[in-house]
């Protein structure tokens, strides 16, 4: 197991270093990361309004049931809701959900070029692989995933509102009272740079389980698991890693 | 010209590559051909350096492609073009924009001249009305034909083809050869073909290299094997009652011609 893991890490490092190379053609390369931007934040801006939306409104009310001390002003819950979206729920569940959609997709994509041959076809025509495939994509998604983190934010307080209002747990004045109140910026950096963290693990995990896949279909859906549950592993133990270093 | 000299690889302990030499030369159709296991797949790998080589040389040229670091192997590889077994089109693409791919990523000019370079490539391969289609809207053999197209667009000077009849049917896989077999002459390409098809073999092979567990067990042109004593090889060719029957006929037509004195000349100074 212990070897598996090093041989792993190390076949990772060495595909790191593989992208970096001299492009063969500046403008397909920034073509390549142009799409991968369109792909990895277009194509999963769906799913984050959805998870987002839920999660600030389902937090406002899970906040409120369990702020019952009628000494607690109403307008702690909309503290409490954006320090808990802005700190954890924005940058981790939305990165746990893009390890599923982009990281899936990532892995699968380049796991059918492998068994096609198609990144083959690319290696004998003198293009570096690693460089025209999986750099843009983890550029796109270290590019990508923060501005989705910063967007499910702002949804998810928005939620939270939305759900405070409906549901009659606060008003809307309230909410917003609340959300001025004891704001630090640093708690947005914190977001930022987690989010930038898992948006390169996502990205490059993915690309590694899915640029060494072998065999046939199966090992394509096996490689897309089993580069989702590295992910998502990997992307709880930086949040915390990083959460005890930097809060 | 391409020279393998002595060239072995193993995967742990099977050794599947045991010190094979042989010469292909440019304007010939040179097939590599044996049995599922024989070796040539994992040959072909090592020539375009897709595998690394155990021992041995691989010249391109009189360039030793085996020593080369990946800088120069760029410039080596953006002279050859590949068919593949499965064609590798890139799905994402349409046939047109398949072709044009290594003119974006290395060719030079404008993009005009670069669409009427594809237009070319693909009329030589009759696919001008598919080149708005996608890989998946097309047949096995119009695959095929893209993936030509897509490996000549640069003028390679080496021409790979990974099993080009695999799927397809016998009229297709006969124009398929006699479309690699043209541009091979046309353009003077060392063209190297892995292959099980019997029609290639009788058609296209120039210079044929028969590989048997891992060696090569015999070397010739496609005349030369009708002639061939070589149990193992005739085993394989001939495999059917029909296959042996034709090859009867085939002597009777050189005998009638008086080429079999040359042939079984050849055959027998060779061996």
């Amino acid at each position: 197991m212990e070897f598996k893991f090093f041989y792993h890490f190390g076949n990772f490092l060495l595909m790191l270093k593989g992208m970096f190379s001299r492009p063969e053609n500046m403008k397909m390369y920034w073509k390549q990361f142009m799409q991968q931007c369109v792909d990895i934040g277009v194509g999963s801006f769906g799913i984050v309004f959805i998870i987002s939306l839920f999660m600030g409104g389902v937090t406002t009310l899970q906040t409120a049931y369990q702020l019952v001390s009628p000494i607690i002003p109403r307008s702690t819950i909309a503290q409490v809701v954006r320090d808990t979206i802005i700190l954890e729920f924005a940058p981790t569940l939305t990165s746990i959900v893009l390890a599923g959609v982009v990281g899936s997709k990532i892995a699968s994509e380049l796991g059918n070029m492998r068994i096609s041959e198609q990144i083959d076809a690319l290696e004998i025509m003198g293009i570096n692989t690693k460089g025209y495939l999986i750099a843009p994509k983890i550029l796109a998604a270290v590019l990508m995933i923060p501005v989705l983190v910063a967007i499910a934010g702002f949804l998810g307080i928005w939620g939270g509102k939305e759900a405070g209002e409906l549901s009659g747990v606060l008003s809307g004045q309230e909410f917003m009272q609340g959300l001025r109140q004891e704001f630090k910026a640093y708690n947005v950096f914190f977001a930022m740079a987690k989010s930038y963290t898992f948006g390169f693990i996502i990205a490059s995990v993915s690309a590694y389980y899915g640029y060494n896949v072998t065999g046939g279909a199966l090992e394509i859906g096996k490689a897309s698991t089993t580069a989702v549950v590295v992910s998502c592993v990997l992307v709880l133990f930086m949040d915390y890693a990083l959460t005890a270093i930097l809060l | 010209m391409i020279e393998l000299k002595d060239i072995r690889k193993s995967f742990g302990d099977k050794e599947i590559l045991k010190g094979v030499s042989t010469t292909m030369e440019p304007g010939k159709v040179n097939l590599i051909i044996g049995t599922s296991g024989s070796g040539k797949t994992v040959m072909m790998k090592c020539i375009v350096g897709l595998m690394g080589v155990d021992s041995g040389k691989v010249l391109y040229d009189n360039q030793d492609f085996t020593s080369m670091d990946d800088k120069e192997k760029k410039g080596i590889r953006q002279e050859i073009g590949m068919l593949f077994q499965g064609s590798a089109l890139f799905d994402s693409m349409t046939v047109e924009q398949n072709v044009m791919f290594p003119l974006e990523m290395f060719g030079t000019g404008t993009l005009k001249e670069k669409k009427t370079r594809v237009a070319e490539c693909l009329e030589r391969v009759q696919l001008k009305e598919a080149a708005k289609k996608y890989p998946a809207e097309i047949s096995g053999g119009m695959k095929k034909r893209v993936g030509i197209a897509r490996a000549i667009v640069l003028n390679p000077k080496y021409l790979f083809c990974d099993e080009p009849n695999s799927g397809l049917d016998p009229q297709t896989s006969l124009l398929i050869d006699k479309l690699i077999t043209e541009l091979t002459k046309e353009y003077n390409i060392t063209t190297v073909i892995n292959t099980h098809d019997m029609n290639t073999v009788m058609e296209s092979g120039d210079h044929i290299v028969y590989m048997y567990q891992g060696q090569k067990q015999w070397e010739g042109s496609n005349k030369d094997i009708v002639f061939s004593k070589d149990q193992k090889l005739n085993d394989f060719i001939f495999a059917s009652e029909f296959l042996r029957e034709a090859k009867e006929m085939r002597q009777l037509e050189m005998f009638k011609d008086g080429k079999w004195r040359d042939q079984l000349k050849k055959e027998q100074g060779g061996k």
